[in-house]
């Protein structure tokens, strides 16, 4: 089923999307990857709080090619979604909302998914420069020092995504 | 003897590195026309016209392909009567790789340290394979390698006993290990026989290959042309969402081993295959 929605999303709309769903995304969405995700391990393990209010937003695994002179961003596809699965649940159970990336996932990820009715979807690896056209906006807001793996804020317009793992426990991946 | 001056070399290190990583090469175009035309899956052949668009957008917006950029891969074929002058020869191709991925707005993917991973922000160094061989030129081939499906690569040390059978089980189960991760459809590059090094080269070299090509070797185009049969029967399919093209192609280089062994090695490469080759 094709759908257009609009992110962050609420419980319901979570709720209906099934795997298989080819969904087109408007609105903010939050990249991080490998080395973000470890910063915020560090603060969590440490006590301090994240640089970004998790909380029903939704995480693109993806580092980008810097922008050209004009541009918004450069080429801007997901990357392999189970480096981050050391890290994914514990941010599943402080309210994630969903991540974008690509690639099979733990069996730990997907019962987080189950158990906190998140959504996992993928992007079409290597189309970087197709996708980066439905981003809009770009702005670094964490981790500056990171380059290409700091945490950026995204403003998506029909951004295309497909569901892979669904909060009824359904995954497209055989 | 015949002098070359390094700085050639930089300036044309510098200039392959941004068209390779814009402009997809003839071969892998044609490739992924024919996975598109044969694939049999709706949501595969939609997946699949995506990665055409693309290819098109990188193209004429010089953005691109994939934000991957890779580490860079350098192939140097050095004619053994080349003098190089005003330099050392490594720093000219990191010179070059500093060079190109500055100004192409590619992304700087390397760090410095495995474990201490601080990134060096110009993607250097590169990963340098020399060979010497007859003649007065040289020929450069930069591969840029990203690791979505770099990570999904391997080496098997199997037995001599373990035969052909056993070379066609492990590249399957490398394959089928990959799945959606590696972003296929693939390109799959095996290295047999050599030593455990020598198999991962030829494996890496063997992705650089013309897409369409097959060995000269009768046995090894046939296993060639069996496995990818056989691998495109796993319908993993376009970004693994299922389909009948889950490799473009399959490349394999042979070389002699020792009585006691059996090395293979499996590169696997994603759909966006960048090869790209100057003589100087």
């Amino acid at each position: 089923m094709t759908k257009n929605i609009n992110v962050p999303m609420n419980e319901k709309e979570k709720e209906e999307l099934t795997a298989g769903d080819y969904v087109y995304l408007t609105g903010t969405i939050y990249t991080a990857r490998d080395a973000a995700h470890k910063r915020m391990q560090e603060a969590l393990e440490k006590g301090e709080k994240l640089p970004i209010d998790i909380v029903n937003q939704i995480i693109y695994y993806m580092g980008p090619s810097p922008a050209r002179e004009g541009k918004v961003i450069g080429s801007a596809g997901p990357t392999t979604a189970g480096r981050m699965d050391k890290y994914t649940p514990g941010l599943l159970d402080m309210g994630l909302g969903g991540m974008i990336g690509k690639g099979k996932r733990t069996q730990a990820v997907m019962d987080a998914i189950v158990k906190n009715g998140s959504v996992y979807f993928a992007a079409v690896g290597g189309a970087g420069a197709l996708l980066s056209k439905s981003i809009v906006k770009s702005e670094v807001v964490a981790y500056d020092d990171l380059g290409t793996e700091a945490i950026r804020k995204l403003e998506v317009e029909n951004f295309p995504v497909i569901v892979v793992a669904d909060s009824k426990g359904n995954c497209l991946y055989k | 003897m015949r002098e070359i001056n390094v700085n050639e070399i930089t300036n044309s290190v510098s200039s392959m590195c941004i068209e390779v990583n814009h402009v997809l090469s003839n071969d892998m175009c044609l490739a992924l026309d024919n996975a598109c035309n044969s694939e049999k899956s709706e949501l595969g052949k939609q997946i699949l016209n995506q990665l055409k668009e693309n290819l098109i957008i990188a193209k004429e917006e010089m953005i691109p392909i994939c934000q991957d950029t890779g580490m860079a891969v350098v192939f140097l074929e050095i004619g053994q009567d080349v003098h190089f002058v005003g330099g050392n020869l490594e720093d000219a191709v990191n010179e070059g790789i500093r060079k190109g991925y500055t100004e192409g707005y590619l992304r700087k993917s390397v760090v410095d340290d495995p474990i201490i991973r601080n990134n060096t922000k110009d993607n250097t160094p590169a990963v340098i394979h020399y060979s010497v061989v007859p003649g007065d030129k040289v020929k450069i081939t930069i591969s840029p390698k990203g690791f979505g499906s770099e990570n999904m690569s391997k080496v098997y040390m199997l037995k001599p006993a373990d035969g052909i059978e056993g070379v066609k089980n492990a590249i399957l189960s490398a394959v089928k290990d990959a799945g959606p991760n590696a972003c296929p459809p693939m390109v799959i590059g095996v290295g047999i026989g050599g030593t455990f090094e020598k198999c991962a080269l030829m494996a890496k070299h063997a992705l650089t290959r013309k897409t369409g090509e097959h060995s000269d070797i009768p046995y090894v185009k046939e296993l060639e042309e069996e496995m990818l049969d056989k691998i495109n029967a796993l319908g993993i399919g376009p970004a693994g969402l299922g389909g009948s093209v889950t490799a473009m192609a399959i490349n394999i280089e042979t070389y002699p081993t020792h009585i006691a062994g059996l090395p293979v090695a499996v590169n696997i490469c994603c759909h966006v295959n960048r090869h790209i080759e100057r003589v100087i």
